[in-house]
């Protein structure tokens, strides 16, 4: 653990959550690989998809996650409505004794896009129910507004669609709301690369989610590293404060009162 | 009460592991008992039958390619020794796969792939969109190209299992319908195994080669339990009626970031698959696999529509945490694994026999001086925190 991650620590719902990246855990080639890419990464929490995992069989994934110490959270991976979300966040929390949860509506096949509006809806449901909700969500500054309003413990803009590394293609809505925003806000979906996870945390937001990028890099184990270094770089530079930006130059070093002038 | 005395070797567990296990022991002049309630019934039979060493080569698994290709060696060889023992074909077909992409994106993707292949040695050909259709006219229009696999080949899975229980017999195995509850350790001695009936099967070796439900077997210290999991697939078995066009080799192919493959066979069958699904046992087949099974395919052969649907089948692979196989000895005198073999049981089946059989004989290693292709995949391979996650009841 950095001295950064002790003294600047990610706090979701009240609770220190410790580390900035968050470890997805679809895609994974092989559970050795995985694991090698989940304790280079150095992340606390993780999340597993509802309904592609059993968490009750004795070899399940849920048993490695709690071997490392990963804090799980359960998403509600392929759910096209309200409904079927809050359905799925129940059974989560049964079976993975946990009130929180990443929430997914998917609203189009082809891009796995979010539905904002079963979105909004499944949000309202879960957190009358008691869970700590994240919902992953466009990049639209107004939803991400609506889903702090209804009670949301984080939001969770989208770079670009999952699984595309298309990397961040809109990185002025972000900063709209990481500006607005009074709850964490976790880049999720689209990280290409390490520079991706790092502008994320240039940009402001807290926390960044990574699944793809690593389980089907080359070398996942390397690129999980690649992650981490890549966002204690930008939480770095976010607080250390970047300069402006110049058209023209600007000298580094005066020249006034230098030998021979 | 025993079953017809002390055996060699029994093998726990009648999938194309244990049954080719089963054959080649009693040809080296074993004699040999399989337990399994149904034998060739379990994932074995949900397979397609691909021999795919190259497809299957991922990142960082260079190691189990080389074995891989090694296997895919092996089988003309054994393909045509159990053709001639079991008096029935295999169809065993040497004809190389195509590989699709779908779109662009999947191009780029099996591009990326293509290269690390070609790095590591295999044999690997990148093909225009107009070359792989002129290979395969039923391809669809739009597709993106491809990529030539000269050495992943395919077996009738169901074929070879037929074949293999003839030859099973023909030889002499003993087969008994049940399953084992415990393996019998005495002294940290393998000496045989306990049925679900209460009956005892005596040997001085036990194989076991229960795919999936290995490490679950009673009995094994957790030492040597083996850390296989799980992992469903599906296939539909497809029909083409007479008149309706057919593949004429193997495709497999990458939709949208999601793969697929259409495995033709000599009667016009056509098996397409496969899902990977980690839902512990379950055997159910859910619609949106299917689904998505389906959708893949017919993008990339229309004239599927015209396909029956016969059957869909589940089964479950047994995954290792490496995804490599378990094959070797323990530190139980006479206790052998057979199991780990993954999406490529039918691919490993012939090396598996071979090596098992002759750590039977020699009872420390394989006489043969050359280093055995199992080397890297032996049962003590795996570092704690994998094994104790996936091989204990914590």
């Amino acid at each position: 653990m950095t001295d950064t991650a002790t003294s600047d620590p990610l706090v979701i719902a009240g609770t220190v959550v410790g580390s900035r990246l968050i470890m997805g855990t679809g895609g994974m080639t092989s559970p050795e690989s995985l694991t090698g890419a989940l304790v280079a990464s150095g992340t606390a929490l993780a999340t597993v998809a509802v309904r592609r995992v059993d968490p009750s069989t004795r070899h399940s994934l849920v048993d490695l996650l709690e071997g490392l110490g990963i804090r799980i959270l359960p998403n509600t991976a392929g759910c096209y409505t309200a409904t079927d979300a809050v359905l799925t966040a129940r059974l989560a929390r049964e079976a993975f004794a946990t009130n929180w949860v990443k929430l997914e509506v998917i609203g189009d096949d082809r891009t796995l896009l979010p539905d904002p509006i079963e979105l909004v809806l499944a949000a309202e449901q879960l957190v009358d129910d008691g869970f700590v909700v994240l919902p992953y969500c466009g990049d639209d500054p107004v939803v991400a507004r609506r889903l702090e309003q209804v009670g949301c413990a984080a939001v969770m803009p989208l770079g670009s669609p999952i699984g595309s590394g298309l990397g961040i293609r809109n990185p002025h809505n972000i900063e709209l709301i990481v500006e607005q925003a009074g709850v964490p806000v976790v880049l999720d979906a689209g990280i290409g690369t390490a520079s991706d996870a790092c502008l994320a945390m240039e940009l402001g937001c807290s926390a960044v989610l990574v699944a793809t990028a690593v389980t089907r890099a080359g070398d996942p184990s390397l690129m999980a590293a690649a992650m981490r270094d890549g966002v204690a770089a930008g939480r770095a530079a976010r607080l250390a404060g970047r300069i402006t930006r110049r058209f023209v130059a600007e000298a580094s070093s005066s020249f006034e009162g230098m030998v021979g002038q | 009460m025993t079953h017809t005395g002390q055996r060699d070797v029994v093998v726990v567990g009648g999938g194309i592991i244990g049954l080719a296990i089963a054959w080649r022991a009693v040809s080296a002049g074993l004699s040999v008992t399989v337990v399994d309630p149904d034998p060739g019934r379990g994932s074995t039979w949900a397979a397609a039958g691909m021999l795919a060493p190259v497809a299957e080569a991922q990142f960082g698994e260079e190691s189990l390619a080389a074995l891989n290709l090694a296997a895919v060696r092996a089988w003309p060889g054994f393909a045509a020794a159990l053709e001639a023992a079991a008096g029935q074909p295999v169809h065993f077909r040497a004809d190389g796969t195509l590989l699709v992409a779908g779109d662009p994106s999947d191009r780029a993707a099996t591009d990326r792939v293509l290269a690390f292949h070609q790095a590591i040695g295999l044999a690997a050909e990148r093909l225009g969109a107009r070359a792989c259709r002129e290979s395969e006219p039923l391809l669809a229009p739009g597709i993106s190209g491809g990529v030539d696999l000269p050495d992943d080949h395919q077996v009738d899975n169901r074929s070879t299992v037929g074949a293999l229980l003839a030859a099973c017999e023909t030889g002499g195995v003993l087969f008994v319908s049940d399953e084992v509850t415990r393996v019998d350790i005495r002294d940290d001695r393998a000496t045989g195994v306990e049925l679900s009936d209460g009956t005892r099967v005596d040997a001085g070796a036990v194989v076991v080669a229960a795919g999936s439900r290995s490490g679950a077997l009673g009995g094994l210290p957790e030492a040597v339990r083996p850390p296989v999991r799980p992992v469903r697939g599906v296939t539909v078995r497809l029909q083409a009626g007479p008149g309706i066009p057919r593949l004429r080799r193997t495709v497999r192919a990458l939709v949208h970031g999601r793969t697929c493959y259409l495995v033709p066979r000599h009667d016009g069958g056509l098996v397409l698959g496969a899902t990977m699904e980690e839902r512990g046992f379950d055997l159910s087949i859910p619609l949106g696999g299917l689904a998505d099974l389906f959708e893949d395919a017919r993008r990339v052969v229309p004239a599927l529509d015209e396909y029956s649907v016969v059957e869909t089948t589940s089964g479950l692979r047994p995954g290792s945490p490496d995804n490599g196989p378990i094959v070797g000895l323990t530190e139980v005198v006479g206790l052998v694994m057979a199991t780990g073999h993954y999406r490529n049981g039918m691919l490993l089946a012939p090396l598996t026999a071979d090596e098992v059989v002759g750590l039977l004989g020699s009872g420390s290693g394989s006489s043969d001086p050359s280093p055995s292709p199992f080397e890297a995949f032996r049962p003590d391979r795996f570092s704690p925190v994998v094994t104790g996650w996936l091989g204990t009841d914590s």
